[in-house]
């Protein structure tokens, strides 16, 4: 008998050794022999580490320390769901639940990754670099299922929901869904995706997004990730802008213990756009991560980029911002800014904006600020008889307007701010 | 209604109010007048309870009640009222949703119904007309980008909104023309009755012409120096501030 880890890169390793026969696509040779590349590359270098650029400011002990289990493969239990206005694909533990999930008459392909796998040779791993990212080689290691959403040419879609929840339950599984999505030609689509858990619940949730906007397309991808206070949330975007295409992600960063919201995005044809915005929210005992990096790879593109990170308690923020302006992307117009409020002495933030630019007629910015609540303001709205927790709410409110502002859809805006106060309700504005 | 007695404060470990007392009955309104740097704003901010402004001895009652115990927001709802000097710019903060949510802290801290925005807007419509201000500050945030009238105006609009008991005006005329001066002397008297007053800083007579107060106090050094009736301002317009200085 050897021992068998039970916890770290082993554990994983171990655990994609005993499934490889049995996961989804397992006699497919393409899906084998991508899986067994990744495992090679997750092998060759286990978890992120500090000492990873990438990481410096991220520890993945949470990780790496604990052991974690497998989702239940037969799922009967039916968690009360939000209501929605939306079509919506409901995701339990990583697994896609048809059950669920409410997809009729909607005017674009949605589908099981599971059972869509066979065909989608050469669409999974379009983008994803688990050479370079580790978390991207874990999930393509073990993922089991995802959601796969095409629209065709020309197809306005309207709005997809997509919920995530952790089933409750003593486990501690780790589960690791991979996203497809993919816009045809001036086709236009939001997607609203919420992942949550239960309050208690240990998890680890690995989500892989590969994302194509073709020419003209559009995709507004809403990502609200308010996950139970002792879950984990490592999620890595991959998205790629052709021609005049946009891609406009927005992401609430408020719950979990651990979260890294990890966005790659490359702009490859003239006038595509990117914009990258969020709110980072963090309390007692949080840490939460945002790193994007973006790839003007064409001319005349443009980027937008606010983040705000708002911190409470003893709790940690990340930003890291990436802009590679390559040589052919004349006429670059970028811009990136990131601002964080603290509001407790035991708070903490590392930002680190990089701009690496080749090209030589460009307009690119950004800037970053550290602030704390300004006193004066607070006593001004208390002198008008509001309660100091109020005023504390108005002004956290204020800080973020900015990158509210930036979101253009209607639905993803009303979401997020319902996640915002949400956040303060959990809190008890503990500040 | 107020009653300071000995009142001793510091800023930053600096003296700056020396034995200041002063009562204001219901119903008046007193003057403060005191050349620059006497300690006017000072007691302003310690009567609303900013931070940073230490009271070392003395008292202060407000309707028989220690106000210096309070929060700045219980002052705000048993009736305390600051315009301020310098009004803050809160950018974010749209005005409206401001004084909306202002208005409704204080009626439910006093057990009235909040309103809702209809009926909010409704009301402070009514009461922008009167300070001749544009409806669209409404939907600005608080004071940003306002002109430094403008600010004070919407000092006033709060004031009318919350309608106080006791109102501290801190040079709410500095910088005014004479119109809205006059606007500033329309809200404070329109809220003068038997269970309200206040107390107006400032360095011109010209103010009181409009709000005729039933005393004028001379601070100097932190300490009144001299009290009289409304004569007393027009003494000082004329000779300034040394006369009473040496006499005192
Ligand atoms: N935060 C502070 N730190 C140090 N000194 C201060 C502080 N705030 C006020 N002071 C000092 O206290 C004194 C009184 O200031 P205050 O603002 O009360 O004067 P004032 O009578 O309102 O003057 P003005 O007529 O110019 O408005 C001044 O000498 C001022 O410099
Ligand atoms: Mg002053």
């Amino acid at each position: 008998m050897t021992a068998v880890a039970t916890t770290g890169a082993a554990a994983f390793l171990g655990r994609y050794e005993g499934l490889r026969t049995r996961l989804p696509g397992a006699r497919v040779a393409w899906v084998e022999a991508l899986r067994d590349k990744a495992a090679d590359a997750f092998r060759a270098k286990g978890f992120p580490t500090r000492r990873m650029e990438a990481w410096k400011y991220t520890d993945l002990a949470a990780v790496t320390g604990a052991a974690f289990g497998e989702p239940l493969t037969s799922v009967d239990d039916a968690p009360a769901l939000p209501p929605t206005a939306h079509p919506r694909a409901v995701f339990v533990d990583g697994r896609f639940r048809p059950d669920l999930s409410t997809l009729d008459g909607v005017a674009l392909q949605v589908e099981s990754l599971g059972a869509a796998l066979p065909r989608l040779e050469g669409r999974i791993g379009a983008l994803a670099r688990p050479e370079n990212e580790p978390l991207a080689a874990l999930n393509t290691m073990l993922f089991e299922d995802g959601l796969v959403v095409e629209v065709a040419a020309g197809v306005a879609a309207g709005t997809l929901e997509i919920l995530s929840l952790a089933a409750e339950s003593e486990r501690a599984p780790a589960f690791h869904p991979r996203h497809l999505v993919r816009l045809g030609v001036g086709a236009s689509l939001t997607i609203i995706e919420t992942a949550t858990g239960p309050v208690a619940a240990r998890y680890l949730h690995n989500p892989v997004f590969e994302i194509e906007v073709a020419e003209g397309a559009r995709l507004a991808h809403g990502r609200l990730q308010q996950e139970g206070h002792e879950g984990i949330f490592l999620s890595t975007v991959y998205a790629r802008v052709a021609a005049g295409g946009t891609y406009d992600n927005f992401t609430l960063n408020a719950g979990a213990k651990l979260a890294r919201n990890e966005i790659h995005v490359a702009l490859t044809g003239p006038k595509a756009e990117a914009h990258m915005n969020g709110v980072q929210m963090a309390g007692d005992g949080q840490h939460v991560d945002t790193t994007t990096s973006l790839d003007h790879a064409a001319p005349d593109c443009s980027s937008r980029q606010t983040y705000k990170t708002v911190l409470a308690g003893r709790s940690r923020g990340v930003f890291q911002g990436k802009i590679h302006v390559h040589q052919v992307a004349q006429k670059t117009d970028g811009y990136q800014m990131n601002q964080a409020l603290l509001l407790s002495p035991d708070a903490e933030i590392d930002s680190k904006p990089q701009l690496e630019i080749y090209a030589d007629d460009v307009k690119c910015s950004h800037g970053a600020t550290v602030g704390e609540l300004d006193a004066d303001h607070l006593f001004f709205l208390r002198s008008r008889g509001i309660p100091e927790a109020q005023a504390k709410a108005m002004l956290v409110e204020a800080f973020l307007t900015e990158a509210v502002e930036a979101v253009a859809d209607e639905p993803i805006r009303t979401a997020l701010e319902q996640g915002v106060a949400g956040w303060w309700q959990r809190q008890g504005v503990a500040a | 209604m107020l009653k300071i007695e000995n009142l001793h404060a510091t800023v930053e470990g600096k003296q700056i109010l020396n034995g200041l007392t002063l009562e204001i009955p219901s119903g008046e309104v007193h003057a403060i007048m005191g050349p620059n740097g006497s300690g006017k704003s000072t007691l302003s901010y310690v009567l609303a309870g900013r931070e940073g402004y230490e009271v070392t001895e003395g008292s202060v009652t407000f309707n028989g009640v220690d106000l210096l115990a309070m929060e700045p927001e219980e002052r705000a709802v048993a009736g305390m009222f600051l315009a301020f000097q310098a009004p803050v710019e809160l950018p974010g903060v749209g005005n409206a949703n401001f004084l909306r949510t202002a208005l409704n802290a204080i009626r439910r801290a006093r057990g009235e119904a909040e309103i809702d925005a209809m009926q909010f807007l409704k009301l402070a419509r009514a009461r922008m007309k009167v300070l001749n201000m544009p409806e669209e500050m409404l939907k600005r945030p608080v004071n940003v980008g306002f002109s430094g009238g403008e600010k004070k105006r919407n000092e006033m609009l709060q004031l009318a909104l919350l309608a106080p008991k006791f109102a501290v005006l801190d040079e709410t005329d500095s910088g005014l023309d004479i119109d809205a001066l006059k606007l500033v002397a329309d809200t404070v008297n329109s809220l003068r009755g038997s269970d309200f007053s206040a107390l107006v800083i400032t360095h011109y007579q010209r103010l009181l012409n409009h709000i005729v107060p039933d005393r004028v106090h001379v601070l100097s050094a932190g300490r009144i120096i001299k009290s009289g009736g409304p004569e007393l301002a027009e003494e000082l317009e004329a000779a300034g501030y040394a006369g009473v200085q040496a006499a005192a």
